[in-house]
């Protein structure tokens, strides 16, 4: 049952990526073209998104101590800005605007057999396990 | 355009509704790039049951699309060498900075967190920035 609904919210996730044009590249690209030619819409993906969670979460909290099948929830507790998380920012920025996917919709393109979804997916694990191994030297 | 505003906030909402959930059942922040990288090596995490759970979730309804609504999946709009930088980029910057758009944007937000505030301010600009960029070359 664990396991069914970690599948189904993935696949609710999948789904909000495909219905909201997240996957595809062409309206990221005019959702970041500030300058140029502007197509605000997929700001509303964002909003609703953020909206639905804050209001579930709260209520997630308010009525439960622990998440049905884990004895807590793991919740990011660090406040600190650090140079990892800016830097890392700036460059994940550089990549979703150079290509116009980032990691869901580049996955749920690739299992569509999208060519763009392919090779960014592929090269996306590429650079997490190499940027993982450069931070881990093997001893 | 009405649509497409429309579609996108319907999908966010779904987008919000999955992330509640994975929260409420499994206890987890939905951070793609977070539940991918903690499957690949080196040092994957111990539990990989729920994170392939939720990715193979995660391509089904991409599978699905092609074959009922493939104008979903958009093809690319930019050279496939840069698609491959792209991949690269976001793949080096998301464990480095701790969270995507995902991670960052629909749970960092929702949780009010300062440090997820900063990395969303951070990439839409670095992303603003690269499009004008290649606007301007191009």
């Amino acid at each position: 049952m664990s396991l069914v609904l970690a599948g189904l919210a993935g696949a609710v996730f999948g789904v909000g990526l495909l219905v909201s044009g997240m996957t595809q590249p062409a309206k990221v690209i005019g959702f970041l073209d500030l300058f140029g030619d502007w197509d605000p819409s997929l700001g509303f993906v964002m909003g609703g998104a953020v909206v639905v969670n804050l209001l579930a979460l709260r209520a997630t909290l308010a009525t439960r101590q622990d998440p049905w099948f884990d004895q807590l929830f793991h919740l990011p507790s660090r406040q600190d800005l650090d140079l990892p998380l800016l830097a890392g920012a700036a460059v994940f920025g550089v990549g979703w605007g150079l290509g116009g996917l980032c990691p869901g919709p580049g996955l749920v393109s690739a299992a569509g057999l999208g060519q763009a979804g392919l090779v960014f997916t592929a090269a996306m694990v590429v650079g997490m396990v190499g940027l993982r191994w450069l931070r881990t030297p093997p001893r | 355009m009405q649509t497409s505003w429309l579609l996108a906030l319907a999908g966010g909402a779904l987008i919000g509704a999955a992330a509640a959930l994975l929260m409420l059942t499994h206890g987890r922040i939905a951070g793609i790039s977070g539940v991918v990288g903690s499957l690949l090596p080196p040092g994957a995490a111990r539990d990989r049951g729920w994170r392939l759970a939720f990715v193979v979730g995660l391509l089904v309804p991409g599978a699905v699309a092609a074959v009922v609504a493939p104008e979903a999946i958009g093809a690319s709009v930019r050279p496939l060498a840069w698609v491959a930088v792209a991949g690269i980029l976001v793949g080096a910057g998301t464990p480095l900075g701790s969270g995507c758009t995902s991670g960052h944007g629909v749970c960092g937000l929702a949780r009010l967190s300062r440090r997820s505030l900063a990395a969303v301010l951070t990439f839409m600009t670095t992303g603003i920035i690269t499009v004008a960029v290649v606007r301007g070359l191009s």
